[in-house]
């Protein structure tokens, strides 16, 4: 009867050996190689890449916020109730991806997932990017910029001091130490990928990376403490990462506006932030695959570890959106009923409705086919969408919910105008432009951990069968 | 002086039943306190710079038709919300009236205050202002213009409690009902709105608080305001 079984269905686990990165090793140098080649030269494509994200990021970001500073806040759509829209929601959405890398790299790290072996950096580089791109929101969105340093608490002749009970206080002192964690997080893992490019670089090329490597030999004992300093990190930036995005969600929470006011919106956040983080780290990883022809590390059985991540967080996310609606709905509160009526027959409802398409009904209703896991195109397109549709949330829950107060006389539709939508847009330009600078000087797949894995993997008989061995690296 | 004014309650009452939603009060505050008008294109914005609103609610099917009113303007919360949001401290309980302050230049502009006014009675300055002519040649000289990026509202006429409190102290005698008169107050035809101090156990409004008619806006969410209204029946309209 059970030795029916693998015939019918065949051996899941017994997928081809070859299959799998870390039992398919190459030589050292040969993978230097294959990292280092689409580093070192620099096609007409990716100048022109460069050139377009650049003009983008001068006209529409830069140009943009400098002319709105000229004549005021007043450009934006935002107005009398709702206080606070685009700017404050794709601030939250920055926040969300970079939760990707932490999540991705340090809690795999933590559980030993020897899959992410080849993603963590890129995974890294991620949060660190989409961080600088969310910390310019706080700016961005201010009345008067140019006194932005009026919340930083420092001695001044002006006595004034932060307001330590305000979670915008909070929220500047979370993004500042998430920032300079995460930075150090993405590298120390890097060194020893620097001293590598180090080796195999001249002129200013080796110049740069003598220095970013810190003097880096590869003896045991600087093994020794790497290995302990990730751990360390690895372990420290989770809370971290968990008190950022919960932090973000007490902007909200914290308030006494209707809807806001709710005890699940930290744990409501950091799930849909890592459901769209994950989500970008597989659409980031596509690209970066078939632009720098990585086919070698990055392979199929990698996209179908994190889609089956996406799809359990896709689940969270939805018992957490259901639950918000739910409680909010049997509370009875006739406010809070014209606010859930509102997002399914109101002005927003269209997106409302998108947002339940891409976040629930495409992830759940495909990522639990393996050929749909792995097929490239199939999770471009999902991520992407989740992506959209977890902007939407935010739209929904920051601008959306502000509609609806306790004032009926004072309900008003708020719609975006030209200059906040050419600022998103423009630190979209800002991420994807960060990103290709950073792919000709940042080795984007970590080479020592690969071989490391592949060092410890070994395929062994024993009697009739063949297994896969794993050394414990400790 | 400091003693004096210490233990003041500035407390504003207002009668729904003598309030004929004239607007005359909302007119008034734009002159006193300099706010500026914002034009046509940004009050369809919803950007009306009013500090005191009349909301007007409908009631009831065509034939048998009610308007209710009710003048909103910043109910100085003695549990502010707009308070502990603040990351700079612009938006401060003074201690001295009573009321909840707005500290102009300390202002950065994060607008959190304004969401989480349940009463919506704050308004941005999205723009500089501007005072077409000839109010350019009315301003009041003792308040501030505020300038683009700032919140802003309602201050009881901050200013006239301050020249009420000086004038007494100049006859060597103690604030007395009626020293203080806000703008609004002053131009409402039909007495609906009288500020005073609810420590003087001789004022109007120590009476008035005390009507069974009297009640808070929004009352259950805890945040004490210092905006009395006072039950009013139904205007017709039909």
């Amino acid at each position: 009867m059970l030795a029916e079984l693998p015939r019918k269905f065949g051996w899941p686990h017994e997928d081809n050996p070859q299959e799998r990165l870390l039992l398919d090793p190459l030589p050292q140098e040969d993978m230097n190689r294959i990292m280092l080649r689409p580093m070192l030269k620099a096609g007409s494509g990716w100048w022109l890449v460069v050139a377009l994200l650049s003009a983008i990021v001068l006209v529409c970001f830069v140009g943009a916020w400098a002319y709105m500073i000229r004549w005021g806040m007043g450009l934006a759509g935002i107005r009398r109730p709702v206080f606070w829209g685009v700017f404050i929601a794709t601030m939250v959405f920055w926040i969300g991806i970079s939760h990707s890398g932490t999540f991705v790299s340090a809690i795999l790290r933590v559980f030993n997932a020897e899959y992410r072996r080849p993603i963590t950096r890129a995974a890294e580089l991620m949060t660190s990017f989409s961080l600088i791109c969310a910390g310019m929101f706080p700016f961005i969105h201010l009345g008067r910029v140019w006194t932005v340093y009026y919340m930083i608490p420092m001695p001044n002749q002006r006595q004034l001091w932060t307001n330590f009970q305000s979670p915008l206080a909070w929220d500047l002192f979370a993004i500042t130490t998430y920032l300079i964690g995460s930075t150090l997080y993405v590298y120390l893992p890097m060194i020893p990928d620097l001293a590598m490019a180090r080796d195999h670089t001249t002129g200013w090329r080796h110049t740069l990376y003598k220095w970013l490597s810190l003097g880096w030999r590869g003896v045991e004992y600087e093994w020794h403490y790497l290995h302990m300093a990730i751990k360390i990190f690895a372990f420290a930036i989770i809370p971290v990462m968990f008190s950022v995005h919960t932090i973000v969600s007490w902007d909200f929470a914290m308030s006494m506006h209707i809807g806001w006011h709710s005890s699940i919106f930290g744990p409501y956040f950091v799930v849909g932030a890592i459901f769209s983080g994950v989500s970008a780290v597989i659409t980031v990883l596509l690209v970066v695959r078939r632009t720098m022809h990585l086919e070698y590390f990055l392979r199929p059985e990698h996209f179908d570890a994190l889609a089956k991540l996406v799809l359990i967080f896709s689940l969270a996310w939805t018992y957490f959106f259901f639950n918000d609606y739910l409680v909010e709905w049997y509370g009875g509160d006739w406010v809070g009923h014209q606010l859930l009526l509102f997002q399914a027959r109101g002005p927003v409802a269209p997106l409302w409705y998108a947002m339940l398409l891409f976040n629930i009904a495409i992830p759940c209703l495909t990522l639990w086919n393996k050929r749909i896991r792995r097929s490239p195109i199939a999770l471009f397109l999902i991520t992407v969408g989740i992506n959209i549709g977890m902007y939407l949330e935010r739209y929904i829950i920051i601008p959306g919910f502000l509609h609806i107060n306790n004032m009926p006389f004072d309900w008003g539709n708020y719609n975006p105008e030209w200059p906040e939508v050419s600022i998103a847009f423009g630190t979209l330009a800002l991420f994807i432009l960060l990103y290709t600078l950073a792919s000709k000087f940042i080795p984007l797949i970590p080479v020592w951990e690969v071989l490391e894995g592949q060092l410890s993997h070994t395929r062994r008989r024993i009697g009739r069968t063949v297994v896969t061995s794993v050394a414990e690296l400790e | 002086m400091a003693e004096a004014k210490q233990g003041n309650r500035w407390t504003m009452v207002i009668d729904l039943d003598k309030c004929t939603a004239c607007q005359a009060c909302v007119i008034a505050c734009h002159a006193e306190n300099n706010v500026p008008t914002v034009g046509p294109e940004q009050i369809n914005m919803g950007r009306a710079q009013h500090w005191l609103r009349i909301e007007r609610y409908w009631q009831g099917e065509y034939p048998d038709l009610r308007a209710r009113y009710i003048p909103v303007l910043c109910q100085q919360c003695q549990h502010a919300p707009c308070e502990p949001v603040c990351p700079v401290f612009a938006s401060m309980h003074s201690d001295a009236e009573n009321i909840n302050v707005q500290v102009y230049n300390r202002c950065v502009g994060t607008r959190y205050c304004g969401n989480n006014c349940p009463y919506l009675a704050r308004v941005f300055n999205w723009f500089d202002p501007y005072f077409p002519e000839p109010l350019n040649e009315q301003l009041n000289p003792d308040v501030t213009v505020r300038y683009r990026g700032v919140m802003e509202k309602c201050t009881f006429c901050i200013q006239r409690i301050h020249a009420g409190a000086d004038r007494a102290a100049l006859e060597g005698r103690p604030l007395r009902d009626g020293d203080v008169v806000p703008a609004c107050a002053q131009v409402c035809p039909t007495d609906a709105i009288v500020l005073g101090n609810l420590a003087d156990e001789h004022s109007r409004i120590h009476e008035f608080v005390k009507s069974k008619r009297a009640f808070a806006l929004l009352e259950d969410l805890g945040t004490e305001p210092a905006v009395i209204y006072l039950k009013g029946g139904e205007s017709h309209v039909s």
